[in-house]
């Protein structure tokens, strides 16, 4: 009995005459389209120019395609799939155990190694392309991942608190009654070097009381609802900063923003700089790994505070609104506070975020907070995983790193001519990405839940039943 | 039955409209501390309209709601109270809360209310220990230090957490579901479901409790089980329960208090026994058209 379960039933003859009318609508589809191309004959003429060669390749792209396809389906039906479902979220948990320590350990290598290998200018690509930009987006992924993956709050506006976070380090820091005050205060140049220090909280701050302000009034909204109003208050806030030309010097943006500094020494070629203070050559990548160390160390901070936050009563508080508000309610649990705390902490990581961001680049536009922000940090929690971190470490590098990586594959110049630029076609391996996701794994990357307490044994909770959220 | 010598819940002309139409009308009835008090009535009389008023979820177009805690005098203090914009009042003796005043997560979480759906609520995708410790939310927040403790790891959360969990793992062996307390609460059986609500709800330490069907889609053994764990709440806990449903066998064995609703009016209000008897009530149920008729369909029936 379990080898007849176990061995795939094909029936060749259905799936030859499946593909066979595959293949005929696809003939139907592409005759024109593919099979006819019209152009310009030498007397300015249109004539049309039969390609055969490329719709019998599509056709037969598309039988084959169907065959396989089909094939696949056959034998996949007859495994039971219930008890491998669980045996590999299981698994996942279990990786996300002892993975974690291990990425961390690697993260903390990284520029070292990178150094060692690439040398000092090429390192920087390195460590800053892949390395920091990476790990912002795993900051921000953890941070929405509160919001969106805990409490179920589907936040479509998430990159309105990055804004919030990097403007106000670049306002803080770049105003000069704040440095005239400082310099009274304290002495001349001490705000230049420790602006990012003090500004970070601050950020983080305003980023969480912004979240409580569009908490407020989306509280009685949920699903798309909610949605439509968080994007709409992403873009209120980028309209404001192009338009409000005086406070924020709209699209020109706010240039030459204070770098951090090395907690008090600036990384400058001067006699106080990094380098001379601890005998070395200067050079321009020490900054940038203390940068990768900054961003490493406030995502662990996020990573570490959201793991906590979901072993507190406020955390189960979340996962029980995201399972079912009513009942919430009906336990004495204060639907409108913890929904505005959910706000608030995810904005306030997004916050720091965005003032790590701003010292990085050391100018920020509004160009540098549109939708598509958002849609990213959005498409990477969900793609890792609602409510899982590991999940989104995997999908920020598969999504950020493999933008990166695309721009890396200059040889395939070679094959496709010298104006083949594969980061064009970013957008579309992304869809196409996501597409391939919802089929396979519609609930993310890592979608068991962890248990936060257990009496005897930690059972991992399968996706199917937990809920997405409504609101 | 306790209704007249210790209330602990006393509700005068409750009424609640939808547009046109009147759910609950001028409904007044007294819920005795430590009883079992059943709503029961056709399908549609408003039993889980009220439910939904006395736990908040409604705001009832009129009515007044007077719950107390301890022995303080209902009659003596709840016109200086409704008197007042204020929901509470603390006396001698006790507390008295106008639910009707409260938000429904605060008639849980201050007024001691806690309740069950019709349509089982549970936090499907949590363990079964985990509802139970969503349930103690409040007690938990506040040894948490609103999370600020909590998150540097002060030792007062820690112990209050542990104390949680004994709380849960008392009432998972009184329902009989410590076995299960490890898995998801959407895998449970439903009878399971079933009883892991009203464990969650007791987890909240009620005065009050309310059951919406607790006996819906319960196999006759189950019915049993369910009946010895609401009396031993009432006995060895003191909670009082108020209850709606359908299966008479449950009703009649075990509340001490019937009030019957049809169309949203109270057609009948005493002991199961005087419910059972009142020819309303067989009207009600049988579809009678007047008194006559109701005799007519007695001496058929044989009673």
């Amino acid at each position: 009995m379990m080898d007849a379960v176990e061995k795939p039933v094909v029936n060749w003859g259905i799936l030859f005459k499946d593909s066979v009318i595959a293949a005929i609508i696809a003939f139907g589809l592409f005759a024109l389209m593919l099979g006819l191309k019209t152009d310009q004959a030498l007397n300015n003429q249109m004539v049309l120019v039969g390609r055969p060669g490329l719709l019998a390749a599509v056709v037969g792209l598309v039988f084959v395609a169907r065959l396989m396809t089909g094939y696949w389906q056959a034998s996949r039906a007859g495994r039971i799939a219930p008890a491998k479902k669980t045996s590999s979220s299981a698994m996942m948990l279990k990786i996300e155990k002892f993975g974690l320590p291990v990425a961390v350990g690697f993260l903390v290598a990284y520029p070292i190694f990178v150094l060692a290998t690439a040398g000092p200018q090429g390192a920087i690509k390195w460590i800053d392309n892949f390395g920091i930009q990476i790990l912002i987006y795993i900051m921000l992924g953890w941070g929405l991942n509160i919001v969106v993956g805990l409490a179920g709050l589907l936040d479509l506006g998430y990159v309105a608190f990055y804004a919030v976070g990097a403007y106000s380090y670049a306002l803080l820091a770049s105003s000069e009654p704040i440095k005239e005050f400082m310099a009274q205060l304290i002495g001349e140049g001490f705000w230049q070097v420790w602006a990012f220090w003090i500004c970070l909280p601050v950020a983080g701050i305003l980023a969480a009381f912004w979240g409580v302000l569009l908490g407020f009034p989306v509280l009685r909204l949920r699903g798309d609802y909610l949605a439509i109003v968080t994007l709409a208050f992403g873009e209120i806030i980028r309209l404001v900063l192009i338009n409000w030309v005086d406070f924020s010097n709209g699209y020109a943006g706010i240039s030459s923003i204070p770098r951090p500094s090395f907690f008090g020494t600036p990384f400058t070629a001067g006699e106080d700089g990094f380098a001379a203070k601890f005998g070395l050559e200067f050079s321009p990548i020490y900054r940038t790994i203390f940068l990768f160390y900054v961003i490493l160390a406030l995502a662990l901070v996020t990573a570490a505070v959201s793991m906590r936050l979901r072993r507190l009563p406020v955390g189960r508080a979340w996962e029980a609104l995201r399972e079912d508000e009513i009942a919430c309610r009906s336990l004495g649990i204060n639907t409108v506070n913890t929904k505005l705390t959910a706000f608030a902490i995810g904005a306030m990581f997004g916050g720091f975020a965005g003032a790590f961001f701003a010292a990085r680049q050391g100018f920020i536009s509004p160009e540098s907070f549109v939708f598509l922000e958002s849609a990213q940090i959005l498409a990477i929690v969900v793609l890792g995983g609602m409510g899982s971190l590991l999940g989104v470490v995997i999908a920020s590098i598969l999504l950020v790193g493999g933008v990166e990586v695309l721009r890396e594959l200059d040889f395939l110049k070679l094959y496709f001519g010298d104006g083949f630029d594969p980061a064009q076609y970013r957008m579309l391996i992304f869809g196409i990405c996501m597409v391939l996701m919802m089929l396979w794994k519609p609930r993310g990357l890592i979608s068991a839940r962890e248990p936060t307490v257990f009496l005897k044994e930690k059972k991992v909770v399968s996706s199917d039943l937990v809920k997405e959220g409504h609101g | 039955m306790r209704a007249k010598s210790d209330p602990i819940l006393k509700v005068e002309n409750l009424t609640m409209r939808f547009g046109g139409l009147v759910a609950v009308n001028d409904l007044s009835f007294v819920a005795g501390r430590g009883d079992i008090t059943a709503l029961i009535g056709p399908n549609g009389a408003g039993k889980t309209t009220v439910f939904n008023c006395i736990t908040g979820f409604y705001k009832p177009t009129t009515g007044r709601m007077a719950l107390r805690h301890g022995n303080i005098d209902i009659e003596a203090h709840v016109e200086t109270l409704t008197d007042t914009p204020r929901d509470s009042l603390k006396g001698e003796g006790g507390s008295l809360f106008l639910l009707e005043r409260m938000p429904d997560f605060e008639v849980s979480a201050r007024a001691k209310v806690a309740r069950t759906f019709q349509n089982i609520r549970l936090f499907s995708g949590m363990t079964v220990l985990e509802n139970l410790m969503v349930a103690q939310h409040n007690p938990l927040m506040v040894a948490s230090n609103w999370t600020l403790g909590g998150l540097i790891g002060l030792p007062g959360f820690k112990k209050r957490e542990n104390e949680a969990i004994e709380t849960a793992k008392y009432w998972l062996e009184k329902t009989k579901l410590i076995d299960r307390a490890d898995d998801p609460a959407g895998d449970l059986p439903y009878g399971d479901q079933r009883r892991l609500e009203i464990a969650r709800a007791l987890c909240t330490d009620p005065v009050l409790l309310c059951l919406d069907e607790p006996a819906a889609g319960l196999n006759p053994k189950e019915s049993a089980e369910l009946n010895a764990l609401l009396r031993s709440v009432c006995k060895d806990h003191g909670t009082s329960v108020l209850l709606i449903e359908h299966d008479m066998s449950v009703v009649m064995e075990i509340s001490d208090h019937v009030v019957v609703l049809d169309y949203g009016t109270k057609i009948s209000d005493g002991t199961p026994d005087e419910v059972k008897s009142d020819p309303r009530v067989i009207a009600a149920y049988l579809g009678a058209e007047d008194e006559a008729e109701v005799e007519k369909i007695e001496a058929e029936v044989g009673l």
